[in-house]
């Protein structure tokens, strides 16, 4: 365990004295959203109609902007041959770098959501579900990204790739995530929506880091 | 001190057999040092030994029981040099080597750290950010890592690369040293490291000149060889009769 948090503690010091990874994403997510209302005009109840779905997708979009070096510049420098050689189970690396992904990339995305929710001039009634999807939604981005992440490792143009496979996989949480807030937003219990959710959450987290360490055992040999 | 073995080992790289047939024998305090042409497979076979690489035929064993059977314990057993130096720009040369101390299991990482750092006869880089240094001083902080993180065999793939001749020396000491408290040592050079009393395995003896591997059932190929550095000795063995 206290390797797990070791690997975690070394991503999250990366990030933060690198800084670009973190701010990137959520700035990204941030002008994303602002866009909406140039491009569809600024009237509310448009706004307000697809509000739910306009900042789910921009979360996915950019939670996938800084998936391609999730395990990318370990690759590189032979830190990831290392961390393969290390006690510390692979699964269990690959799990404490999602983590870390998801510290550095999911959370600002969680709190800067209910500020453009106001934006878009989303009801009052939804803020509360649109945060609560998005804390069970993006872990499962950075689970399912990782997967990508450690089978596109290697490739030419790895982060287009890596868009091209995982989007469609990122389907059912957009499908359920948008549609707790809808739900909530139309007097609808949004319940069997968020349970939805975090049965993908329960299940990506034991098979997502088996799969992705699979992954990297290939990119290392 | 177990024995540390492999038997009848074959590698194969993309579709090229690089090594067939390969024994090794590495007791306690042991020295085996690899020898042979580029692309004859000296990375290769640490990269097997390490566990990086599975071997297509054959078996590595601690004492006769083979590796697969306990890849913990192998794990635990082994430390392994490679050409990359897994040196973190943004954090100091103290901080990289005392994560690699921790997930070895160090009680104290950050003490291991920099003792290992004055081992190699470089105290003054442990504040230093690792985009800061010279290659020199990354392979010696890479080479710390073997201090910082105790274990039994040693895998060091061209270890002296980019090291001056006095720390040449300072490492040949630190072998030395490992050997006496009954380590092991496996490494491949192109400049002499003295290893008295090591052994010698000549790679070149394993290859199987010839045909590539299988090219009737094409299992496993296809795969481009990620060394460009092997492509031109391929092309070489190959034509050799």
């Amino acid at each position: 365990m206290s390797r797990f948090l070791r690997l975690v503690g070394r991503d999250l010091r990366l990030a933060l004295r690198q800084g670009s990874d973190a701010t990137i994403a959520v700035m990204f997510f941030v002008l994303c959203v602002v866009l909406f209302p140039f491009g569809v005009g600024p009237e509310p109840n448009i706004l307000a109609r697809i509000a739910a779905g306009v900042i789910w997708v921009a979360a996915l979009l950019a939670s996938l902007l800084s998936l391609e070096r999730l395990f990318q510049t370990d690759y590189e420098d032979g830190s990831l041959e290392l961390l393969s050689l290390s006690p510390l189970p692979l699964e269990a690396a690959v799990l404490a770098k999602t983590l870390a992904h998801w510290l550095v990339t999911g959370v600002p995305l969680i709190v800067a959501a209910p500020l453009l929710a106001v934006l878009l001039n989303m009801d009052a009634a939804g803020f509360g579900v649109l945060v609560l999807t998005l804390a069970l939604g993006t872990p499962i981005l950075s689970l399912i990204g990782g997967i990508g992440a450690a089978l596109t490792l290697g490739a030419r143009r790895g982060g287009v790739l890596l868009s091209l496979l995982i989007l469609p996989l990122y389907i059912p949480v957009l499908i359920f995530g948008a549609g707790a807030i809808d739900a909530a937003l139309n007097g609808l219990t949004p319940r069997p929506h968020l349970l939805l959710l975090a049965c993908i959450l329960a299940g990506a987290l034991p098979l997502a880091p088996w799969a992705g360490a699979a992954a990297l055992r290939q990119a290392v040999e | 001190m177990p024995v540390f073995t492999g038997t009848e080992l074959t590698c194969l790289r993309g579709d090229r057999l690089v090594f067939t047939g390969l024994d090794f024998r590495i007791g306690p305090g042991g020295a085996l040092v690899l020898l042979g042409p580029n692309g004859s497979g000296k990375s290769s076979l640490l990269r097997v030994m390490a566990g990086l690489l599975k071997p297509i035929r054959g078996q590595l064993a601690w004492d006769g029981v083979p590796v697969p059977e306990d890849p913990d314990g192998h794990r635990a057993q082994v430390q392994y040099v490679g050409h990359l130096d897994a040196v973190k720009p943004v954090l100091t040369a103290a901080e990289n080597l005392a994560f690699w101390a921790a997930l070895a299991g160090a009680a104290d990482p950050a003490a291991n750290a920099l003792a290992a750092l004055d081992r190699l006869g470089v105290p003054h880089i442990a504040g230093v950010p690792g985009r800061y240094l010279s290659a020199g001083q990354k392979r010696r902080l890479n080479l710390a890592r073997l201090l910082a993180a105790p274990a039994a065999l040693w895998l060091l793939d061209e270890p002296t690369v980019a090291l001056d001749r006095a720390a040449i020396a300072l490492f040949e000491g630190l072998i030395a040293e490992h050997r006496a408290e009954g380590g092991m040592v496996v490494l491949s050079t192109h400049t002499d490291i003295a290893t008295p009393g090591g052994d010698e395995l000549h790679l070149d003896e394993f290859a199987p000149y010839g045909e590539p591997y299988a090219e009737d059932d094409g299992a496993e190929g296809g795969e481009p060889d990620t060394a460009p550095d092997l492509a031109p000795d391929t092309a070489g063995e190959r034509a050799a009769p």
